[in-house]
């Protein structure tokens, strides 16, 4: 059996539910009672909590590790010779391991944790820019990038001269590979693209632009912090070079994140932080760097955040990607064709592959409003420019007002959504 | 709802859907960019003072009903006002919109802003209230360039 089969074989074993069954067979009443922040009023209303894009929350067994880290196995790592240390290392390796058998890469020393996507992109930047930009070079992005995969790039092309490149979205929220064929040059040194936007989610062929790449030898990162929590993935079979995730967005803690990079290309790298940890010997004349994965991981790690990291990978694989995703393309799919009977409202966003976001504006009326109203009735969305400023700018908008689902959501709070926003059709009539 | 119906007053709608001195100034009138970070809106206030007294004002942009409401407002109350009126005006909108107690001279000063009391009940949507009296500010001590909300 494949890992994905698998994980869609024990998704059903475990959770073949009593209940609130949904086609995708989640028993989202017994996941709720996972997550106890769930269970509380806004505003006088049941929360509903649709900004799943922004942050998950966390479930029991997340709160739990951190809690018995914290009460039972706190030291710092690598280092002691004390049980603690001893207790506190293997904790965080595990935690490295299980990160390892998500993205199924071949080993432990290509994954590195930071602290987020963020800091996972500013790394790359910063070390493959060092090894291999200078003046004239190119970095290829696309239209849709959030500002974290946009400014780290910008700050390297300060730094080096290199230029930015731009794959343009279509009106529907889509990528046209035969643009990024014409863009990539011999010039071009990494493209960087996003797996799921998080402002249309639209689902980027990935595959076949890491093909296109590779056959010009350029190097592909992929800004998972959308994808993580609900595309499976397989970095081995999509053979990208560099891989980012945020564990906050994958029902995880913040403050950790992951980044996969290929060995054989982090062993050519500089290393990002200098300190503690990432060396194998320091004096003042000479430092030899520590081997993979540690030499990018200076300084004391969020070790607790790792910890529960790690929690979260087991809950998400307890259920299994393909399940959760199944769940959400329902709620989606309900939610897109409910918002398409609201007079005036527009979903931004129509790319034939997408998951669990919905863009959209209503005509004369601000995203924020709508947020302040929904609000008032515990729905809690998105309002802004969610950090792609370029994108928006394309699309000619400002804002938009983004619901954006996760494997707890339920069909109750679609239609919660949907009479918050013809309430918002009232107040503005 | 009832703090809905505080907020979204029926004058600020009507502002916020035809707003008043939604226009640009020719040179030499001084202008200021708002910009708030928040949700990325921007408005640009443009004043032509003659003798310390705001002679014409207008302003362009596009925000949510209270940012627009607030500077269509802005720039009827601040018609024939004196600079200094006019950042007087500014502080007492300011208490006004955060729920600062109000003295009855600052409330009658404030007039038809006092729609906006209701602002107060929502801290989030302060800087909307408040973005083009922030550019109004940065218009009048000279400043061109950009203020932020932040």
């Amino acid at each position: 059996m494949s890992g994905a089969e698998e994980r869609a074989a024990s998704a059903k074993g475990r959770l073949a539910p009593a209940g609130v069954r949904t086609a995708a067979t989640l028993d989202v009443s017994a996941i709720r009672r996972e997550f106890p922040i769930l269970h509380q009023q806004v505003n006088g209303h049941p929360l509903v909590y649709l900004d799943n894009a922004a942050t998950t929350q966390k479930p029991r067994a997340v709160l739990e590790a951190l809690q018995s880290f914290y009460s039972l196995d706190n030291a710092n790592i690598h280092r002691g010779v004390h049980e603690l240390s001893q207790r506190a290392t293997e904790a965080y390796e595990q935690a490295r391991e299980k990160a390892r058998g998500f993205l199924n890469a071949r080993s432990t020393s290509e994954v590195l944790f930071v602290r987020g996507t963020t800091e996972a992109i500013n790394l790359v930047a910063h070390s493959l820019g060092a090894a291999r930009v200078t003046a004239g070079d190119e970095i290829l992005l696309t239209g849709m990038e959030h500002h974290s995969n946009i400014v780290p790039w910008q700050m390297l092309c300060e730094r080096t001269g290199a230029r930015i490149r731009v794959v343009p979205v279509d009106a529907k929220g889509e990528l046209a590979l035969d643009d990024v064929e014409r863009l990539l040059s011999p010039r071009t040194r990494l493209l960087s693209v996003v797996h799921l936007s998080n402002s249309l989610g639209t689902i980027n062929p990935v595959k076949e632009i890491i093909a296109l790449a590779h056959r010009r030898g350029v190097p592909v990162l992929l800004d998972g912090a959308q994808a993580s929590a609900r595309i499976p993935l397989d970095v081995q079979a999509l053979d990208c070079d560099f891989y980012a995730l945020s564990g906050h967005k994958l029902y995880g803690p913040t403050g950790i994140g992951v980044l996969f990079g290929k060995a054989e290309i982090l062993e050519s790298l500089p290393p990002f932080l200098g300190g503690g940890d990432m060396i194998s010997s320091v004096t003042f004349e000479k430092t030899l760097y520590n081997k993979l994965p540690n030499r990018f991981e200076a300084g004391t790690p969020n070790v607790a955040g790792a910890v529960g990291l790690g929690a979260a990978i087991d809950f998400v694989r307890g259920i299994g990607v393909e399940a959760i995703a199944a769940h959400e393309d329902e709620l989606l799919e309900q939610a897109t064709q409910a918002v398409a009977r609201i007079d005036g409202l527009r979903v931004v966003g129509t790319a034939r592959r997408k998951a669990g976001i919905l863009s959209f504006v209503m005509e004369g009326i601000h995203p924020h409003d709508i947020g302040t109203i929904l609000d008032q009735r515990g729905v809690a969305i998105r309002a802004g420019h969610h950090c792609t400023q370029p994108l928006m700018e394309s699309l000619g908008l400002v804002a938009t007002a983004r619901a954006s689902f996760a494997v707890y959501n339920t069909s109750a709070e679609v239609q919660a959504l949907v009479e918050g926003l013809a309430d918002v059709r009232r107040v503005f009539a | 709802m009832a703090d809905l119906r505080e907020l979204y007053q029926e004058v600020i709608l009507d502002h916020s859907r035809k707003p008043r001195n939604f226009r640009t100034l020719p040179e030499p009138a001084r202008r200021a960019d708002g910009f708030n970070p928040l949700c990325g809106d921007k408005i640009t206030v443009f004043v032509r003072l003659e003798q310390d007294q705001v002679r014409e004002i207008g302003f362009l942009g596009s925000g949510c009903a209270i940012s627009t409401a607030s500077a269509s407002m802005m720039t009827e109350k601040l018609k024939g006002k004196t600079a200094q009126d006019a950042l007087r005006l500014f502080e007492e909108f300011h208490d006004l919109v955060t729920g600062k107690a109000v003295t009855p001279a600052a409330g009658e000063d404030l007039g038809k802003l006092k729609v906006f009391s209701g602002v107060c009940e929502f801290p989030i949507r302060v800087k909307c209230a408040t973005l083009a009296w922030h550019a109004l500010k940065a218009a009048l001590s000279g400043g061109a360039g950009q203020v932020s909300t932040e």
